[in-house]
């Protein structure tokens, strides 16, 4: 996925290796592949959580009381800008890693991206926060039956997963700001990594809420 | 030619300032003593509160001087009222399983000495590894408010079987506040052990050093490695049913709460909720729990038999296979606590099987740690008897499990006593156990000076007996039908000599708790005023013993070690004896390998 020359965790690195190279490419570190390692791990244990509130869901929708909700089409909309998002991020990614100086033009395009990232994310939360005031306005609050409760959970869970998404992305925007810098590429890659990862939990929550067994 | 491997940026700079190096520490090794110190804190809690529930058993009108100051309304004038026993049941099963026994043998010792034993400076992510012990810290501060409230500690057990634990305060004392600190305590350290978790397993997979292969990473680490792999599946599933549990009890929904339930003759305003559904949810996360205790202490026993006998195990190979397997088999038999429950008993036969399968992995274990044993010239020391005393314990406990695993007859023995034997040995004790010689044995690296070993002979010999005195009898008392979790019994109920062997495990079980303050006084004497240990005191080969003791902030200052051999070349002809270190370039003669 990276086109930066990976070392071998056996071998020895060369000292010339962990110096930006003229191509401005910086070769992996241990550092470096431990943090994929721990996005990915995080997402698995995410994932894991998710499970678990799935498996939940599936026995409760088993019972008799539970009533079906229809749910607000402004989930349509917010799913859609969810994905855009992602689209986003990626174009910002592209710009915006490699750890090098900043190439004026490149990271003007690179931070708009990014802000618009950031942008569609705080839309997608507003957005969810209007489809639970039309769930209110309906009657149907989080203890009303077992439907809407899940619904108000699941929802809640990613959307705090994503405001932890939202607030690094902050952070890195403020230090690109600051340094004058690119950010490290597997630091950009992990954080794109995760943001991909919330859309596509979404998609998957959203199609769970839909389905009626 | 001794190669050297290119020097590289520190992970975090050297800590400055009392604060920086002691409390809100980066550094891997203060974050384990600061757990080892949490765990030591718990384990004595949890201990007095076992002395106070035994004391009351057998006189259950005895008054206990001081503890109407604890609570005035669960012990008035001293005496305690049988719901404020089921309170420290509670406290006791929480305090035990959660902050002693996957503090210590996981989470303490894993964070001091998982990186050094596979060459790294420190953790991946030294500062989730901070957040990890202080998110725990918390976690314990909110457990054991439960005893200053007014309400009290709840008294849903350390399982918190819904729907009692999560229709509030109709189901008893402790239950409207005390049950809801529980429940965000445990929360709080599901996120914890997630941290530690993910820092372990990216540790070891992207930081070992230079020739560290996975197969060259001492059992001990091995057992920390699959020890969180498990737990960042267990933790995960916790979490979510917590959050459920706490919505459940605070915010009107019904997801454990069935429809219909009078409590207390109030009908509960919920419905249609599946009680069922906490147990899966929380024995999806308890079994593989159980081995997150014991595993680690399984490596940390090999790891020490290795260096008392001077010679490597029949297989260590096999021993790391077999830990695997029960670990992820540890994910198919979580319904064989709910034989019970109502549970479809299809499904029972479903989790027998694979519980029975658990045994093979096991014995196999067993049976290398004593074909190796065999003729084996052992070097008797406090570390070794404890290690030895963990075979013992383990097996002891291990065979009840047998017995346990099968419906037809648990559903006999589940209420009763031989449970609590049963998961107190081959758990409580033999983990325990693990931590004892670990502490015996790593004491020397983490303070740089020795244990008093004649204190710590007398410690095993005390605690050895003892731990057979408290819990074999248990299997006998669960056998003839004595009913476990009932603040107390009398004579006409249980027959006129279960009373006297209950007492005679009462007396055990102050004698046993009493020796561990010898283990404490060690503890403490030793670390100000114990003999100089040098670096390498039990002629050890992995990493650990390779730098000095205690170890600087960054474990190998600013080279970093290769490793040439497996980790266990004992019995060879080496430069300084008959052994060779992992990060030794010379040749092993007659080598393991």
């Amino acid at each position: 996925m990276s086109s930066a020359s990976t070392v071998n965790s056996h071998a020895v690195a060369l000292p010339a290796a962990s110096a930006p190279a003229a191509s401005g490419v910086i070769a992996e570190t241990s550092a470096d592949r431990a943090s994929r390692s721990g996005i990915w791990l995080g997402l698995f244990t995410i994932t894991m959580s998710f499970a678990a509130f799935t498996s939940a869901l599936f026995v409760r929708e088993g019972t008799s009381d539970w009533g079906h909700i229809v749910l607000p089409s402004i989930l349509y909309f917010n799913t859609f800008l969810l994905l855009c998002s992602s689209a986003t991020i990626e174009i910002s990614r592209r710009c915006l890693s490699g750890g090098r100086l900043i190439d004026a033009q490149k990271s003007r395009k690179g931070i708009v991206w990014l802000l618009f990232t950031l942008l569609l994310g705080i839309a997608f939360c507003v957005g969810q926060f209007m489809a639970w005031q039309q769930l209110r306005a309906e009657g149907l609050y989080l203890a009303t039956n077992p439907n809407s409760s899940f619904f108000y959970v699941l929802t809640c869970m990613h959307v705090l997963h994503l405001v932890a998404g939202i607030a690094v992305l902050t952070y890195l925007t403020g230090r690109i700001l600051a340094t004058h810098r690119t950010l490290r590429r597997s630091l950009f890659d992990n954080v794109a990594i995760y943001w991909h990862f919330l859309g596509i939990l979404w998609v998957y929550l959203f199609g769970l809420c839909l389905m009626k067994l | 030619m001794q190669e050297t491997s290119v020097p590289q940026a520190h992970v975090h700079a050297p800590p400055e300032g009392f604060i920086r190096k002691h409390v809100f520490s980066l550094d891997h090794k203060v974050i384990g003593k600061q757990y080892y110190g949490l765990a030591l804190v718990a384990v004595f809690l949890g201990m007095a509160l076992s002395w106070l529930m035994r004391l009351h058993l057998v006189w259950p009108n005895a008054k206990v001087p001081g503890l109407e100051l604890l609570s005035k309304v669960g012990a008035p004038g001293g005496v305690m009222t049988p719901e404020y026993y089921l309170s420290l049941l509670t406290m006791h099963g929480t305090l035990m399983v959660f902050f002693v026994l996957t503090n210590a043998p996981f989470a303490a010792f894993g964070n001091y000495f998982l990186p050094i034993q596979i060459g790294a400076e420190d953790m991946a992510f030294p500062r989730f590894n901070m957040m990890s012990f202080w998110v725990t810290f918390t976690a314990f501060l909110v457990l054991i408010t439960a005893f200053i409230i007014p309400d009290g500690p709840p008294i849903a057990g350390w399982t918190s079987y819904a729907p009692l634990s999560a229709v509030g305060k109709d189901a008893g004392p402790g239950m409207q506040f005390g049950e809801s600190l529980w429940g965000l305590s445990i929360a709080l350290f599901c996120i914890g052990s997630l941290l530690g978790a993910l820092n372990f397993i990216a540790t070891t997979l992207d930081l070992r050093a230079k020739g560290m292969t996975l197969m060259r990473m001492p059992i001990s680490t091995w057992a920390w490695f699959i020890t969180s792999c498990i737990a960042l599946l267990a933790f995960a599933v916790l979490l979510p049913a917590c959050i459920l549990l706490v919505l459940d009890r605070h915010a009107g929904t019904s997801f454990f709460i069935p429809a219909g339930l009078v409590v207390s003759d109030r009908l509960q305003p919920h419905s249609g909720g599946s009680p069922l559904l906490w147990q899966h949810l929380f024995w999806f996360f308890g079994h593989p729990e159980v081995y997150i205790a014991i595993l680690p202490s399984m490596g940390i026993v090999s790891h020490i038999l290795i260096n008392s006998m001077r010679k490597p195990l029949l297989s260590a190979k096999v021993v790391i296979y077999s830990m695997m397997s029960i670990g992820f088999l540890s994910y198919m038999v979580w319904g064989h606590h709910m034989f019970v429950s109502g549970m479809n008993p299809m499904s029972s036969l479903a989790f027998s099987f694979p519980t029975l399968t658990i045994t093979i992995p096991a014995t196999v274990m067993t049976l290398i740690w004593l074909g190796s044993l065999y003729g084996a010239d052992i070097q008797i020391n406090s570390a070794s008897l404890f290690a030895l005393g963990f075979i013992s314990m383990f097996v002891s406990g291990g065979v009840s499990g047998f017995f346990l695993a099968q419906p037809s007859i648990d559903i006999y023995l589940h209420g009763t006593y031989f449970v609590v034997g049963h998961f107190h040995l081959v758990m409580g004790v033999a983990s325990l156990f693990g931590v004892f010689a670990g502490t015996y044995f790593w004491f020397p690296k983490m303070s740089g000076r020795m244990m008093n070993d004649n204190l710590g002979k007398l410690h095993f010999l005390i605690t050895f007996i003892g731990a057979y005195c408290i819990f074999m009898p248990f299997h006998y008392l669960g056998l003839v039908g004595n009913v476990r979790r009932y603040s107390s019994f009398v004579d006409d109920f249980m027959g006129p000599d279960l009373m006297s062997l209950h007492k005679f495990i009462t007396i055990s079980a102050l004698i046993t708790g009493a020796a561990q303050f010898i283990f404490l006084f060690n503890l403490i004497y030793s670390r100000f005023k114990g003999a100089p240990a040098s670096d390498n005191p039990w002629n050890a080969t992995t990493l650990e013993w390779s730098i000095p003791s205690p170890p600087p902030w960054n474990n190998f200052g600013d080279k970093h070690p290769i490793v040439y051999h497996d980790p266990y070349q004992y019995g060879v002809r080496g430069n300084k004896g008959d052994f060779v270190m992992q990060d030794s370039p010379e040749q092993s003669i007659v080598s393991g390998d």
